[in-house]
């Protein structure tokens, strides 16, 4: 079975669900601490997988399998990139939970139940090991979140949701078309195997569009990144949370789980399409984010800039660049939750999202201030936070790719500085002159509870980050051994310069 | 073969038919007094029949398919996992239908025995192995469908869906008929058996036609497009218990009759008939879909959204494999399910003094009067749009993956993209129920026999059915393997 000697995935996915189902029939006080409760647990199982993890061991751990579906098996079992992910995912639910306890009054069960359904379905994606599975496990989580941003979100959440719902579903579809040719060009539906299955190179060119149309859109890429400023601005602060936190992974994960390992020709073949879609988003996003006026808007533009680099960095066929894009993904889903946590909170005072309506928090809200600028530096990538660690290396991996390309990505970074800076100073700094933001109170222990443990792992994944990377390490060398065969050919051909020859004379001369 | 052991073959018809005709002498003397007797012994009629028929399926005797009465009929697993679903569908059709007459007035007890006789004729319809036997079965129920569309007679619109029904049925079945008329000149026969083996190589064109017009009766009958015009208005006409009745048991007769007309007598003819079955699968998902989108009234809609699931479960038959059918009778028993819900859940939809009510904007805000209606409507939505993880997902995956299977890509990539514009308007009820503000209108409490049918039938279109696929899968298997 695995090193604990019983199903902990399986139970990872249980717990929510039995959770979740109590939830709908519970009262909102109830439902609250049950949610609670439970996803405090898993982040506790979440932990025991971690602890037991075996760095170096065999790639794929605590497996399990069962022939339930005739067509299809509940296979689960992760490596060390599923494992970081999944971590992510359990470490901020609780804190949804939390940021959602007392700004959602109405139908609190059904929220908490859609939430916890949420969390069941991103465990499941992370750990699928049957690429049916997988699928069902990648699309139900359409149902959940449709529901929270059309129930809970705000004035336009009909079309958000809407535009959500149809357009991650058409993204994904044809997917399906793909996965059961593949299925029945390899005879088996089991991941780790197709990994190592080597498709025709002409059949690879459509399957990995077909993969493309799907994860473009989860990721997302510019253009198709427009559902997700409307369903960020929509959805209630948790929602948000769980979109830009572990949602918007899958698309990565995708990438990294299906398209480069298993289309690593094609994926070669189409480098100049994610290397020209991304550098746009870069640079175009970050320009977008510079004028925004809504603080949510702002941060979900910056998401689709930063989701760029991860792009960046995973076609760059090398290991800085890959582990460099896990990197940033990880930080990525602590930092913009974070973000979207703090606006959450002025948001509660306030209720707006209008940057023009706040400015001066720094006087009457020290502590949010504080919390406010360390994940604005770790948006941008200071060094001593997360943001710098994935950034850099994934910039060092595409470097030694394209230069070009570098160059343009680079820039990000800069206009990323840029619009975050903007924005803090245009909330927490300069006079308080509204009335009614003087009288907000600071964080409430509740508020601080939330951000802390964000605030910590964010520094301690920029000051130590070998604790993150060390899981990964073995899987992404997995990885880069696969697709090396297809590795493109870096345009900076560097030489080591001659010695210029050095003549009679000039040793003669010297003598003298 | 001798008459003795053909009648034993064809059991479950002998028991029905016998059972509906003393059923119509207790309706004769008893009047309306024995409605609600009538309906008991036909739902207990039905069970029987069920029974019987899983009985014969499982002699071992009889494993292959047997054929009876000199090849008119025959006695195999895919007539007799059809004819289970159309029993089904049936019983639930019979146990929602009097307490809704009863709210608009009286309730008779012709119901039931028309019920009945329509299962006969879809019975023969499914195992109709002969051209003959196969037109009986189809005006055997034709023509109880007629009566039941129109079964309120006061109503005006129940009049008009069965004279509706009544005017083009009978254009459907000219059609077919002369189609099976002009295969039986070039055949020379109307046994499928033989019809497959003298129309094998290039088809001259009279047999063509004949394929294109029966197919075209077909098509009727199943309400594939272009053949759909009258699906919406019929059922929206029709009271609703006979609406969920057409929707669900004729649905799955008509299908397997298709499936069976096409394999056993036109199996080598699959360049003929596979161009009209692609084009008419993928008309009918589009236009199922788009058409659907601007309705009101939600009959209408189920009804386009019928259209629409008749289209994928096209996509299985043609792709012409055992794969296809097999995926094709799931797709229908899953199909059964999600529509019998769907049509139990509008059958809720009643105001205080107990009026049905259809209209869309009647169910806003449904999710907060009735959080345990709405959850079901809504799962029922989501399966029907087929969005994983309800099971409606698996029978959508498992026609496109006989398609891909049988190389048709183009086919399954339009086929599932144009399922998408379908899921916009399954989320728009969606959001009616559970995003807009209560109307009200709903009256909050339900019905203990509909509650229960609702539950049943959303559990196992919830992903709990996944776990019904290792029972289920060898029961289509072995069905699309008796046609091959």
């Amino acid at each position: 079975m695995n090193q604990l000697d019983f199903p902990i995935l399986s139970l990872m996915m249980g717990l929510p669900m039995l959770a979740a189902i109590i939830c709908l029939f519970l009262n909102a006080q109830a439902a609250r601490w049950l949610a609670l409760v439970t996803t405090l647990v898993l982040f506790g199982l979440g932990v025991v997988l971690w602890a037991n993890y075996d760095i170096g061991g065999p790639q794929w751990q605590y497996v399990e399998r069962s022939d339930l579906f005739g067509n299809f098996a509940w296979a689960l079992g992760i490596d060390g990139i599923s494992m970081m992910l999944i971590m992510l995912t359990v470490f901020l639910m609780p804190i949804c939970i939390g940021a959602s306890w007392e700004s959602i009054q109405t139908r609190v069960g059904e929220y908490m139940a859609a939430f916890l359904f949420m969390e069941v379905l991103m465990i499941g994606v992370f750990a699928a090991q049957d690429i049916f599975l997988f699928y069902i496990l990648f699309e139900a989580g359409l149902i959940p979140m449709y529901l929270i941003i059309g129930i809970w979100g705000g004035a336009n959440r009909i079309y958000a949701s809407y535009k959500f719902f149809l357009y991650t579903l058409l993204g994904s579809v044809v997917m399906l078309i793909a996965m059961l040719w593949m299925v029945q060009d390899a005879g088996t539906s089991d991941i780790p195997t197709l990994l190592n299955y080597d498709f025709a190179p002409e059949a690879q060119t459509w399957l990995w569009l077909a993969f493309f149309a799907s994860f473009a859109v989860k990721m997302p890429m510019w253009p198709v990144h427009t559902w997700l400023p409307d369903a960020h601005v929509q959805a209630p602060t948790a929602g948000s949370v769980i979109l830009a936190g572990v949602l918007l992974k899958m698309g990565g994960y995708g990438f990294l789980r299906f398209s480069l390992p298993m289309f690593p020709e094609a994926s070669e073949q189409f480098i100049w399409l994610v290397f020209g879609l991304s550098m746009v988003a870069v640079v175009y996003t970050s320009l977008v984010a510079l004028v925004q006026q809504d603080m949510k808007k702002l941060i979900a533009y910056s998401s689709v800039a930063h989701m760029a680099i991860v792009t960046l960095g995973l076609f760059a066929f090398n290991r800085q660049g890959i582990e460099g894009a896990v990197v940033v993904m990880l930080s990525h889903g602590l930092v913009s939750g974070a973000l979207f946590l703090c606006v959450g909170v002025i948001y509660d005072r306030l209720h707006t999202r209008e940057i023009d309506r706040y400015g001066g928090l720094a006087i009457n809200m020290p502590k949010y201030a504080i919390l406010f600028m360390l994940f604005t530096m770790a948006s941008i990538g200071l060094p001593g936070t997360s943001g710098f660690v994935g950034e850099f290396l994934s910039l060092v991996g595409l470097y030694k790719v394209n230069s070009w390309v570098t160059l343009v990505a680079t820039t990000g970074i800069i206009l990323g500085a840029g619009y975050m800076l903007y924005l803090y100073r245009r909330v927490a700094f300069g006079e308080l002159v509204h009335e009614d933001v003087k009288a907000m109170p600071d964080l409430s222990a509740r508020e601080m509870a939330l951000l802390a443990p964000i605030a910590a792992a964010v520094m301690w994944m920029g000051v130590y980050p070998e604790s993150f990377m060390a899981p990964i390490r073995g899987d992404v060398g997995a990885l880069v051994a696969r697709i090396d065969r297809a590795a493109p050919e870096g345009d900076a051909h560097l030489k080591m310069g001659e010695a210029k020859a050095v003549t009679q004379d000039e040793v003669h001369g010297e003598a003298h | 073969m001798d008459i003795g052991n053909s009648l034993y073959l064809v059991a479950p018809e002998v028991f029905l038919t016998v059972s509906s005709l003393i059923l119509l002498l207790i309706a004769a003397w008893g009047g309306e007094k024995s409605a609600r007797l009538v309906t008991i012994l036909s739902a207990a009629a039905l069970f029987g029949a069920s029974i019987l028929l899983m009985v014969l399926a499982h002699m071992p005797e009889f494993k292959g398919g047997v054929y009876a009465f000199d090849c008119q009929y025959s006695m195999d697993a895919f007539g007799s996992s059809a004819k289970f679903l159309i029993y089904i569908a049936a019983i639930v059709s019979l146990m929602i239908a009097p307490r809704f007459f009863q709210a608009g007035g009286k309730y008779r007890p012709e119901y039931p025995v028309l019920i009945l006789f329509a299962c006969v004729g879809m019975g023969m319809m499914v195992s109709a192995t002969d051209m003959m036997t196969l037109y009986i079965g189809l005006e055997l129920n034709s023509l109880s469908a007629y009566v039941l569309a129109s079964f309120i007679r006061t109503d005006v619109r129940s009049s008009e869906a069965g004279l509706k029904y009544f005017v083009l049925g009978a254009l459907a079945s000219g059609m077919l008929l002369f189609g099976i008329s002009l295969v039986y000149g070039f055949a020379g026969s109307t046994s499928f058996a033989v019809i497959g083996e003298t129309l094998s190589g290039d088809l001259s064109t009279g047999p063509l036609i004949g394929l294109v017009l029966v197919l075209s009766g077909l098509a009727f009958k199943i309400s594939a497009v272009p053949f759909h015009m009258w699906t919406p208005d019929v059922y929206e006409g029709a009271p609703t218990p006979v609406s969920t009745f057409f929707a669900s048991a004729p649905k799955v007769a008509a299908v397997a009759l298709t499936a069976r007309v096409i394999i056993e007598a036109f199996g080598g003819q699959t360049s003929a008939w596979q161009q009209i079955i692609i084009f008419v699968a993928l008309a009918s998902i589009i236009l199922g879909a788009v058409a659907a989108i601007g309705q009101q009234n939600i009959k209408r809609l189920l009804a386009y959204s019928s259209i629409n699931n008749v289209g994928f479960l096209l996509i299985g038959l043609a792709a012409g494999t055992p794969e296809g059918i097999s995926a094709m009778m799931f797709y229908l028993a899953i199909y059964v399910a999600m529509t019998l819900g769907s049509f139990i859940c509008v059958l809720e939809m009643r105001d205080k003094d107990g009026r049905p009510l259809e209209s869309l904007s009647s169910l806003a805000g449904l999710s907060q009067t009735r959080p345990g209606l709405a959850a079901a409507f809504a799962v029922f939505m989501f399966s029907l749009a087929g969005i994983p993880p309800l099971f409606g997902f698996w029978g959508k995956f498992l026609v496109f993956d006989a398609a891909v299977a049988a190389g048709m890509l183009p086919l399954a990539v339009i086929g599932i993209a144009a399922s998408v514009i379908g899921a916009f308007y399954y989320i728009k009820v969606v959001k009616i129920i559970y995003f807009d503000d209560p109307s009200g209108e709903i009256v909050a409490t339900g019905h203990k026999t509909e509650n229960g049918l609702i539950a049943l039938m959303a559990l196992f279109v919830s992903p709990l059915g996944y776990l019904a696929i290792p029972f289920m899968a060898p029961i289509t298997n072995a069905a699309a393997a008796s046609l091959f």
